[in-house]
């Protein structure tokens, strides 16, 4: 139970942490000055905002998985080279990434035109102004509906029960297949889930107000 | 319009055309996700003449695939109609006078809202009966309707939030007014405020649709034959082939891509439509 517990706590780790770099790099991308990189990230967003995550992530772990070479395990077996978790991860974090390009993207639009000019002015490079200037500025006013999204993508790691990544629901799963306590688990799995919400929001909304800028947004 | 100057800051730039996030077209998508469906079997080509080809297995298999897709649309169809049912209920039972009546909907819709869909489905699965009687009659409660019920129980309390934040979006002066023409507060709800809610509510309903849309395969989890299962015993009746596999899951994804995208095009066209410019 506690180790499913870590699991869903490490799956919603590292999806929150390459979800956010996805976004953040997607958003730049995004203000390229090329056409086509601008349709790549425009394609990649609707791709995986419109089908739905667990058919990503199927279609991630069984028909890409399959694709890749084995490598010999430690029983001397063979086993894929991207476990279940991992793929979890990838599938879980490219599908909270579309989303959190869009909310950069709408965060740097937030950010006045002068700013960015001034900063020309001041001679940064493109590379410097998004880092130092942009980013940091839509941040603050993209943290709401990251805050969201974020939410979202902790519930969505449930998911990977579909692959067989030992979460906390699997876990509870078994245990309610081997104890038949249906009702008990799954109160206990609502609470927990609750909470990790509960404490997510809360350290979100911590942050969110450590980073406000008197008299900015 | 080019002026004769030496600072490049007096340079006119030229105008940036605005950007729109529905740059690309529906076409654009299609080709990829083609591409994507193709592209991993092909590495499979070399397993034998024998068999038939990916596309052609799955082109058997597309009469049925889209009868469990199908399905589940109308499960989508039904979550979201007892979802909204329940939602507004719940969501106007958020903005009541009654204090208690107040807290008790805030709380049902923050729990349903924060537990994963996928949790509440499980819920509803292992915790409703499968059968029930009243008076004597037994009415069943076959596997679709229970996950019709646990989809719905998010659908639910996402509906109670936009209810409630396009009632609290209207300005004050809309209640004042019909209380001052003395209509009863039911009166004003649903003669006032309830009107001019629809045309706010409308886009991030349809939001909300697509994403239960791309729920409901969810309940292949648990055992309802919609078209993820049906893809699923698809490919284990073809034995297992490996090479067979990016085309069914491409071919999935392809079909809701097709049903939601244009959801979500149209969505943005409200939204802009119904923008309230200040």
């Amino acid at each position: 139970m506690i180790g499913g517990f870590l699991t869903t706590l490490k799956l919603s780790a590292v999806c929150l942490f390459f979800s956010v770099i996805i976004g953040v790099v997607g958003a730049w991308l995004q203000g390229s000055s090329f056409k086509w990189t601008r349709r790549f990230v425009n394609g990649y967003i609707q791709l995986f905002r419109n089908t739905p995550p667990l058919v990503q992530l199927y279609f991630f772990y069984f028909a890409i998985g399959t694709l890749l070479p084995t490598v010999e395990n430690d029983w001397g077996g063979e086993s894929p080279l991207l476990g279940n978790f991992a793929w979890a991860a990838i599938s879980l974090s490219f599908f909270a990434g579309a989303f959190n390009v869009e909310i950069f993207r709408s965060g740097i639009e937030a950010v006045p035109k002068s700013t960015v000019e001034a900063a020309e002015a001041l001679g940064f490079t493109k590379l410097q102004i998004y880092k130092d200037i942009t980013l940091p500025l839509a941040f603050r006013v993209a943290l709401p509906a990251l805050n969201n999204n974020l939410v979202n993508l902790v519930k969505t790691t449930t998911l990977a029960y579909a692959i067989a990544v030992p979460d906390l629901l699997y876990e509870s799963n078994q245990i309610w297949s081997d104890n038949v306590n249906v009702t008990e688990m799954m109160i206990f799995l609502l609470i927990a889930y609750f909470v990790l919400v509960g404490v997510l929001v809360a350290g979100m909304n911590r942050w969110e107000r450590s980073l406000k800028i008197p008299g900015y947004g | 319009m080019n002026k004769k100057t030496d600072m490049p800051v007096m340079l006119s730039k030229p105008i940036e055309a605005p950007y729109t996030p529905s740059a690309l077209s529906y076409w654009h998508i299609l080709p990829i996700i083609a591409a994507m469906m193709i592209i991993p079997s092909l590495a499979f080509s070399a397993a034998g003449d024998e068999q038939l080809s990916p596309l052609a297995v799955l082109k058997n298999w597309i009469p049925l695939l889209l009868e469990g897709f199908v399905f589940n649309l109308v499960i989508s169809v039904c979550a979201m109609a007892v979802g909204t049912a329940a939602g507004t209920a719940l969501g106007l039972g958020q903005i009541s006078p009654n204090s208690l009546m107040r807290s008790g909907s805030w709380f049902v819709t923050q729990f349903f809202r924060n537990a994963p869909w996928l949790v509440l489905l499980f819920f509803a699965m292992f915790l409703l009966p499968f059968e029930f009687s009243i008076a004597g009659l037994t009415i069943p409660m076959p596997d679709w309707f229970k996950a019709i019920i646990g989809l719905s129980l998010p659908v639910m309390a996402n509906v109670s939030e936009i209810v409630r934040g396009a009632i609290r979006s209207l300005p004050s002066g809309q209640w004042e007014a019909a209380e001052s023409l003395a209509y009863t507060r039911r009166q004003t709800l649903w003669l006032v405020i309830l009107p001019q809610c629809v045309k706010r509510m409308l886009p991030p309903w349809m939001n909300l649709y697509a994403i239960l849309t791309m729920a409901t395969v969810l309940a292949s989890i648990v055992g309802v034959s919609e078209v993820m299962t049906l893809t699923g015993r698809a490919l284990s009746a073809e034995g297992g082939r490996p090479d067979l596999l990016a085309p069914f899951y491409g071919f999935v994804l392809l079909l809701f891509f097709a049903y939601c995208y244009p959801i979500a095009r149209y969505t943005l066209r409200l939204e802009k439509k119904f923008a309230v410019i200040n």
